[in-house]
């Protein structure tokens, strides 16, 4: 294959994971590199296409984002209060890096997002019941209004210390693994602090391109970002996440649940095969 | 004290559109120039060689970009992306700030000082 069919094919697939990674909160990354695109279909050497799978999340946050924060979806506040526990995960995990068993952490990671897959699709946001929020949501004002068809609703914060705590896990991830965090993310915001699907979602957008930031300056360094085949990914990507931000708005959040967990349903088969195949 | 908040919110917006415009512009013509040199040749990616040193460190970057290497000018686009990162928890420490909301300043001033260290450090 020659440089010209390369750069066009990766355009595509590029394309569609920046479109699913914008509306599911998940980031290109996890649509690109585990999906066998890059390193099967490809044939791309897994340093290279752990560089190009960061540029992508980072591409897939800041084309989506500005879009999210403008219609109101964002919660600015959530983001920030998860990320800090986020960044001081990722810390534990450089770590612990050393005295941790790759392989298992990526089957045990993977049996977690089977398990998640399933969970995200059987949550149920009409019949939940109108409990105040946790103490820790007053305190930290977190609560917030998203919009809908029918006008601006109010909405309340669950269980914010089991969200930060699986922030923390999601930072420790992706500190070891390189990739899975916005999973994680998603979920302590949709199953944990029972927000609407939707702000999970953007406020897990908003915030994975800052993870993904702070790994940055390392692959640089180490010669992971090849600008060739980076490119491609890039503009797919960056396209991709513009247009998955514009249908957000009229897309169903169930429709949206389904996508995340057939995602991260083959993230989670892929994770196990790595961890038992010794891929990683 | 809601319309101020609304303001920045829309600058955060404003200015993640335009860096992310801008670093798009410099990958697309550095991508096309790239391409118009070596559209033809095979692609070698199954092999890690990792990249030459000029296209590791900011200096390096700005360096190849300069002379209109297409291969330079993509990675200044991507640096670009990832400096627009660190701008865009700056101006959410701001909109704290501005509101007078302490604990979430400090909390957006944190994270940028860690990414502020992981990106610039040595090594």
């Amino acid at each position: 294959m020659n440089n010209l069919e390369f750069s066009s094919y990766l355009l595509i697939v590029s394309y569609i994971a920046g479109f699913l990674g914008a509306l599911t909160g998940l980031g290109g990354g996890v649509v690109l590199v585990p999906a066998p695109a890059l390193v099967l279909l490809f044939r791309v050497d897994i340093h290279y296409a752990m560089g190009a799978s960061l540029i992508s999340v980072i591409a897939t946050s800041s084309g989506a984002a500005a879009a999210f924060i403008r219609e109101g979806y964002t919660n600015l506040r959530i983001g920030m209060f998860l990320e800090a526990g986020a960044v001081l995960g990722a810390i534990v995990g450089a770590f612990v890096a050393a005295l941790l068993n790759a392989h298992v952490i990526a089957v045990i990671f993977g049996v977690v997002l089977l398990a998640s897959a399933y969970l995200s699709l059987r949550r149920n946001e009409a019949i939940e019941s109108d409990r105040p929020s946790h103490p820790w949501a007053m305190r930290f004002g977190m609560e917030g209004v998203r919009p809908t068809l029918t006008g601006p609703r109010h909405y309340r914060v669950h269980n914010v210390p089991a969200g930060l705590g699986l922030m923390g896990l999601a930072g420790t991830l992706s500190g070891l693994l390189g990739i899975g965090s916005g999973a994680v993310k998603v979920l302590a915001m949709d199953y944990a602090m029972r927000l609407p699907y939707k702000v999970a979602t953007t406020t897990s957008n908003f915030i994975i391109g800052i993870t993904a930031a702070a790994s940055a300056g390392v692959y640089f360094t180490r010669g992971y970002v090849d600008p060739g085949l980076t490119m491609p990914v890039m503009l797919g990507v960056l396209v991709g996440s513009l247009t998955g931000a514009r249908v957000l708005g009229g897309t169903k959040s169930h429709s949206l649940r389904i996508v995340f967990s057939l995602v991260i349903l083959a993230l989670g088969i892929e994770m196990i095969y790595n961890g038992v195949a010794g891929s990683l | 004290m809601h319309r101020s908040l609304e303001r920045i919110e829309a600058r955060i917006g404003m200015t993640l559109t335009a860096g992310v415009l801008f670093a798009g512009l410099l990958v697309a013509c550095g991508g096309m120039l790239y391409l118009l040199h070596h559209a033809g040749q095979p692609v070698h990616y199954h092999i890690f060689r990792g990249e030459p040193s000029d296209l590791r460190t900011i200096g390096g970057v700005v360096h190849e970009a300069m002379t209109l290497s297409g291969r330079g000018l993509i990675q200044l686009g991507l640096v670009v992306l990832v400096a627009v990162q660190l701008v865009r928890v700056a101006l959410t420490a701001w909109l704290f700030i501005v509101q007078r909301d302490r604990v979430y300043a400090w909390i957006a001033l944190g994270i940028l000082a860690v990414l502020a260290y992981s990106l610039f450090r040595k090594g």
